[in-house]
């Protein structure tokens, strides 16, 4: 029972994963670490730090990467404020797992938690900022 | 193998194919790129197999979990834990969850749906979902080792806060038909 209900939710989730997996497969690519690092070095200021929020939202990375890849953007040259935008938006803000979080809840919630969500990395952005 | 599988249940190639277009379209993108830029088509693919190898590898299980913990806790259990007048108990409970847990946000959504069909109050649902994004334990030492104690620090004492208040104020903004339409979307629906 517990197994049948299990296939099914799978399968019908597959399609959509699958596509996100090879969209951000495609745009991680086609972004080379070097390019990311130029445009949120540190002192790409504001404009960087914006940069960092969005690219953060739309990419998916596994979390065991995210912060050797944090921490390999900051001894590139990274600033610490981008790093906060990126790594604190990539594990909470997701643009891309957008269609599967609406088909879980609905739209109102998906999209005001994803909203949410960015306004917090942006307050630990900040805060990041003046600290460190 | 995903067609094998999917011939079990039966739907016409059409359907199959509707269904796949975005991922059909992804591939051959892939294909595309492989063959204007050797490299750049390589690493397409290959962190495309390695980030769906992480969601098989993670996604069925958590599947099978939710399926199991549906049929063994009892609504009542989770009412009291985690529903409207649970109080400070739901808060360490979403707090408790969403540390112990491990994987990207897309592997709580199951558990928040399965949470919710067991009518937890939203706020919390959220919170855990917020919580899931910022301390899950094994991420957390993780981040301390790479990117310091401080930062780690920091963004746990700006995250917990922060997204607790802002599930509240989810909570309140919305409408009543809306959030009885997600509770019985839950209840109708599989995790």
């Amino acid at each position: 029972m517990a197994l049948r209900k299990a296939w099914k939710s799978f399968s019908s989730l597959l399609p959509e994963v699958l596509s996100i997996m090879m969209f951000v497969g495609i745009s991680l690519a086609i972004l080379s670490p070097e390019t990311i690092s130029r445009l949120i070095g540190s002192d790409s200021g504001p404009f960087g730090v914006a940069v960092a929020l969005v690219a953060g939202s739309v990419t998916l990375i596994p979390s065991f990467v995210t912060f050797p890849l944090g921490a390999a953007l900051l001894k590139d040259g990274a600033g610490y404020a981008q790093i906060a935008a990126f790594v604190s938006t990539l594990m909470a803000v997701g643009i891309v797992t957008l269609p599967v979080e609406i088909k879980y809840f609905n739209w109102y919630t998906a999209v005001l938690r994803n909203i949410s969500a960015l306004f917090v990395s942006i307050i630990f952005t900040i805060v990041i900022w003046r600290l460190m | 193998m995903v067609n094998k599988e999917n011939a079990a249940i039966k739907p016409g190639l059409f359907t199959l194919l509707r269904k796949y277009r975005f991922s059909i379209g992804f591939a051959f993108t892939i294909a595309a790129l492989y063959f204007a830029n050797r490299p750049v088509g390589t690493e397409a693919f290959d962190i495309s197999v390695s980030n769906t190898i992480e969601m098989l590898s993670l996604l069925p299980p958590v599947f099978i979990l939710v399926g199991l913990l549906d049929v063994w806790v009892p609504k009542e259990t989770i009412i009291r834990y985690m529903g409207e007048n649970s109080g400070w108990k739901g808060i360490l409970m979403a707090v408790f969850l969403g540390s112990a847990a491990a994987g990207p946000l897309y592997v709580a959504f199951p558990i928040t749906a399965l949470l919710l069909r067991k009518r937890a109050r939203l706020a919390y649902v959220l919170f855990f979902l917020g919580v899931w994004s910022t301390t899950k334990l094994p991420i957390v030492l993780y981040e301390i080792s790479y990117m310091g104690l401080r930062f780690t620090a920091i963004h746990v004492a700006v995250g917990i806060p922060l997204f607790l208040l802002f599930s509240m104020i989810i909570e309140k903004v919305m409408p009543e038909e809306t959030r009885e339409a997600l509770y019985r979307k839950a209840e109708l629906e599989l995790p």
